[in-house]
């Protein structure tokens, strides 16, 4: 499925035709994007519209998000395809956390069968990109574009939207924001003195935190079994240990059992909206025959579509899972600037 | 009633009455000083003058439970003789920043008094107070024969304060400085003891961040032949440990160091055997930074392991149940909730005669990710272990049935603290308040002495309390309760309440009122962000003139709120040292 994958993972990919593509990128005629057309060439203004874009988009953790995390070439090369063959409708701030490593965006493996979705910055196939087109390979069926890639193009070239040149800084930076005791943690504000923990644990516990991350290995903790399970319109979370699984089958199987009276109710009363190119887009295997798609969010805080990786890979970076409406994953895809003030 | 009066002058108990207070006192002060509890020996001294005297002259040892609901004076003239003091100052919650930092509590006014009342002072025993390095000077120099300073949760103070210890406490036996605001300037302090110095019993300075000499450790380590308690700070490897172990095989106590270098075989093996030679370790805490595979090394020494400090170590369950396995007679067991619910299944299995269990989060801010443990585990724990007294458990969900079935399997809770880490959160099954939990451990654990309630909770939780707790004495409540009448609840319920600390809840005036009396039979009222007035305070101050009541404001706070109260009773009258952000009614 993504052998190739594995080898670059930890991102070791070349920087170089990324920074070849990126400037071929630059120069690529996004006309109906003054958005992205102004990024090259003034970044000021185009950091207030970005920003207002990624604000918009949230699938990780608000604030988690280092200042290198932006979204603009990953958007860029999930449309790339667009730009070129449709009216070059671009959102740089969609799936603003699909930069780093050898992951896929929504679109991208949603679409994957088509094989159209390549991360081609500049619009090319994927037998040209090769080793660039890091994320937005199609699922399964083009093994070569599978190469990760660490360093999304440079500042210069897309204004406001900088490479993220190591995963591992981000990651820590992601990490040590949300562990910061005294900063609040991404997702809500913190109220003080609760929990009731003593400072110096607090503290200690902080620092051994950030430690772990550093070192690449994250033991402490990050060696998740739990993981949360919420779906769209459910009142409450599940868990499950993955440990339980052996493959995604077991696991979709099992969440299909979990959530079935919720997907059930939902199917009945929205119809079968857009199933027919549903199935082609989620996992075959899971949820067949309903509207919902089954992501998670990666220790680095990008939200993924479930089963693209090998399930060992799975495991180890999976924080948490999300079954969300088909609509809503798609729909990132094309009109992602109109979905993403949905999703929030 | 003449007549009446007549028969009790001459009948058999008031010539008995005659007959004992003729003892010498002497006698009666050796009777007394038999009695050790603080309790007691304050029910003694209440039966008649001559007792009081008698108990006064001979007792060692006092605890002040607050600092400043006694003058140091007061203390110094009741009980010239005074070996030994613990002091508490601070409300609890300052330990989780609710209290401002300079609020008070500063032993160096005692620490005069007792000079001159009291030269003969061995031990001093505070928390949460604030201690400078002068004072610690002071108190390094005052008392000759000073042999235990034990400060918890103190602050003001650096590890020149330390030096100045090591430096003059010619008869120190005890050192331990534990989770302290301690201004670490480096390890220096360590090498301040004298190297003719040999009667140390007790080193603790596990919370201390910097490196310190080794060789001067080890040293001090080897000559000290009594010392029983040695916990180091995270500075000490696992290399450097075995060496330590080698020259003190008599510890009862071991704090260790760094439990995480990568070691050779034959290092290793000089660890393992290190820990064979220490049969009498029972209580074992430390391991920073845990490496679970060098876990096996310790082994050997836990057979009569009763007290296990692993909350600093992030272990996985399946690598606590291995090394649970070794510890078949623990009684204290504290864990991270790294090691989650299956962790807690292996406890339950391996310890039988668990008594005490604390669970804490690796990291409590972070709500997205499950880690941690749930009601599950919780379950697990109380199905094995029916001696379980005292719980502290962390957690991100729990569920009424899962705490029903825990006191049903544990009647004998004497200290429950559950923490559902997200406020106000219900049911995770049912989503209905979490009253039924606590209903069910105040009607099912009659001993019930300590309670931390948390979840959503409305009024009937704190009429539960009232009614059935009737052997509470520590109630912590956050975020929890619907109006005064839960408050009310609890103050005209519970005989025995000594301390009631309260933050952010519905409670106003009105149940702030409600307690008058009430207070001066308790320590101490803490409330924080409920709705409590400054005029509800100022009627509080003028109605029962024994209390001290104090308010806190924060910054851009209506006028009228009076953000913090703490209110406790005091015969030292109200306090001179209070900073300009406390203000005294």
């Amino acid at each position: 499925m993504s052998v190739p994958l594995e080898h670059d993972y930890i991102g070791l990919a070349e920087t170089s035709s990324m920074e070849r593509s990126s400037e071929k990128m630059s120069s690529s005629p996004s006309s109906s994007c003054p958005h992205v057309i102004e990024d090259n060439k003034s970044s000021s203004s185009s950091n207030t519209a970005l920003n207002l874009k990624e604000t918009e988009l949230r699938l990780g953790l608000p604030g988690s998000q280092s200042p290198e995390r932006k979204p603009g070439p990953v958007g860029v090369s999930l449309f790339g395809k667009d730009l070129e063959h449709k009216s070059n409708v671009y959102s740089p701030s969609s799936l603003k956390n699909f930069v780093s490593g050898a992951k896929r965006g929504f679109s991208d493996a949603i679409d994957g069968s088509t094989g159209t979705w390549v991360f081609s910055i500049n619009g090319k196939n994927d037998g040209d990109l090769g080793k660039g087109a890091v994320l937005f390979s199609p699922r399964g069926d083009k093994s070569n574009t599978q190469q990760p890639s660490t360093s999304v193009p440079a500042k210069k070239e897309i204004g406001s939207v900088p490479p993220s040149t190591r995963p591992v800084q981000e990651k820590k930076n992601q990490v040590s924001t949300a562990n910061e005791p005294s900063s609040a943690p991404a997702a809500k504000a913190q109220v003080v003195g609760w929990p009731p923990i003593r400072s110096f644990r607090k503290n200690t516990m902080a620092t051994n935190l950030v430690k772990n991350t550093e070192d690449g290995e994250g033991k402490s903790g990050a060696g998740c079994l739990y993981i949360k399970v919420s779906m769209e319109g459910a009142p409450y979370l599940r868990k499950v240990d993955l440990k339980n699984y052996n493959n995604y089958v077991e696991l979709s199987s099992a969440l299909e059992k979990m959530f079935s009276c919720f997907t059930i109710g939902q199917c009945s009363s929205n119809g079968l909206h857009g199933r027919e190119g549903l199935s082609e887009r989620c996992l075959k295997d899971i949820l067949s025959g309903s509207e919902y798609v089954l992501t998670y969010e990666d220790k680095d805080g990008d939200w993924m579509l479930v089963g693209d990786v090998p399930w060992e890979m799975f495991t180890d970076t999976c924080r948490r899972l999300r079954i969300m409406k088909g609509s809503e994953a798609i729909g990132l895809a094309p009109r992602a600037v109109e979905k993403s003030k949905n999703l929030n | 009633m003449e007549s009446e009066l007549k028969r009790f002058r001459n009948s058999p108990n008031s010539e008995e009455l005659t007959r004992r207070s003729s003892f010498p006192d002497e006698v009666i002060e050796r009777v007394l000083s038999l009695f050790k509890s603080h309790k007691d020996r304050s029910a003694v001294s209440l039966v008649c003058k001559d007792w009081y005297n008698a108990e006064r002259w001979s007792r060692t040892h006092v605890f002040i439970g607050n600092c400043y609901s006694v003058s140091p004076e007061i203390v110094a003239r009741r009980f010239p003789n005074i070996r030994s003091v613990t002091l508490k100052g601070k409300p609890r919650f300052s330990d989780f920043n609710l209290v401002p930092l300079n609020w008070g509590a500063d032993i160096h006014a005692w620490l005069v008094v007792f000079a001159d009342e009291c030269p003969f002072l061995e031990e001093l025993r505070l928390k949460r107070m604030t201690i400078s390095d002068e004072s610690l000077e002071f108190l390094s120099v005052s008392f000759p024969n000073f042999k235990s300073l034990s400060l918890l949760s103190c602050d003001g103070f650096s590890t020149n304060g330390l030096s100045a210890i090591a430096t003059h406490c010619k008869n120190l036996i005890e050192l331990d400085i534990q989770e302290n605001g301690i201004d670490d300037r480096g390890g220096s302090w360590l090498s301040c003891f004298p190297e003719s110095f040999t009667l140390l019993e007790v080193l603790n300075f596990a919370n201390l961040t910097s490196d310190i000499n080794f060789d001067v450790l080890e040293r001090l380590v080897s000559r000290c032949k009594s010392l029983r308690v040695l916990k180091v700070n995270q500075s000490i490897s696992l290399e450097q440990l075995p060496r330590l172990l080698v020259h003190a095989p008599q510890l009862t106590e071991l704090g260790t160091g760094s439990f995480s270098q990568q070691l050779t075989f034959p290092q290793y093996e000089e660890l393992e055997s290190a820990f064979s030679s220490c049969n009498n370790i029972h209580t074992l805490s430390g391991l920073w930074d845990v490496k679970a595979i060098y876990l096996p090394a310790l082994y050997s020494a836990c057979t009569n392991l009763t007290f296990l400090n692993l909350s600093y170590a992030a272990l996985q369950g399946g690598e606590l149940a291995k090394l649970l396995r070794h510890c078949p007679r623990l009684q204290r067991l504290w864990v991270m909730d790294t090691v989650e619910d299956k962790g807690l299944e292996a406890v339950g299995l391996n310890c039988p005669l668990l008594e005490e269990l604390r669970v804490f989060p690796l990291d409590p801010y972070d709500e997205e990710i499950a880690h941690g443990v749930t009601e599950a585990g919780f379950i697990a724990v109380s199905c094995f272990c029916p001696r379980l007294h005292y719980v502290l458990y962390f957690c991100r969900q729990m569920t009424n049935a899962a705490v029903a079935t825990v006191v049903q399997n544990c009647p004998n809770f004497t200290h429950f603290r559950l923490c559902i880490m997200n406020p106000r959160q219900p049911d995770c099954t049912t989503g209905e308040p979490m009253d039924e939990a606590f209903g069910a451990v105040v009607k099912t654990c009659t001993k019930l002495q300590r309670l931390s309630v948390s979840g959503l909770l409305t009024d009937l939780t704190f009429e539960y309390i009232g009614k059935y707790a009737k052997n509470l004495e520590t109630l912590s409540v956050a975020f929890a309760g619907s109006s005064d009448w839960g408050m009310q609840c609890v103050l005209e319920g519970c005989p025995k309440l000594r301390k009631l600390e309260i933050r952010d809840c519905p409670f106003g005036n009105k149940a702030l009122l409600s307690g008058l009396e009430k207070y001066e039979s308790m320590r101490s009222l803490w409330m924080s962000a409920c709705n409590v007035t400054m005029n509800g305070c100022r009627l509080l101050a003028r109605v029962m003139p024994r209390l001290n009541v104090e308010v806190m404001k924060e910054d851009g706070s209506d006028d009228s709120q009076a953000d913090k109260v703490y209110v406790y009773r005091s015969v030292a009258g109200p306090r001179r040292d209070a900073p300009p952000s406390v203000q005294t009614l």
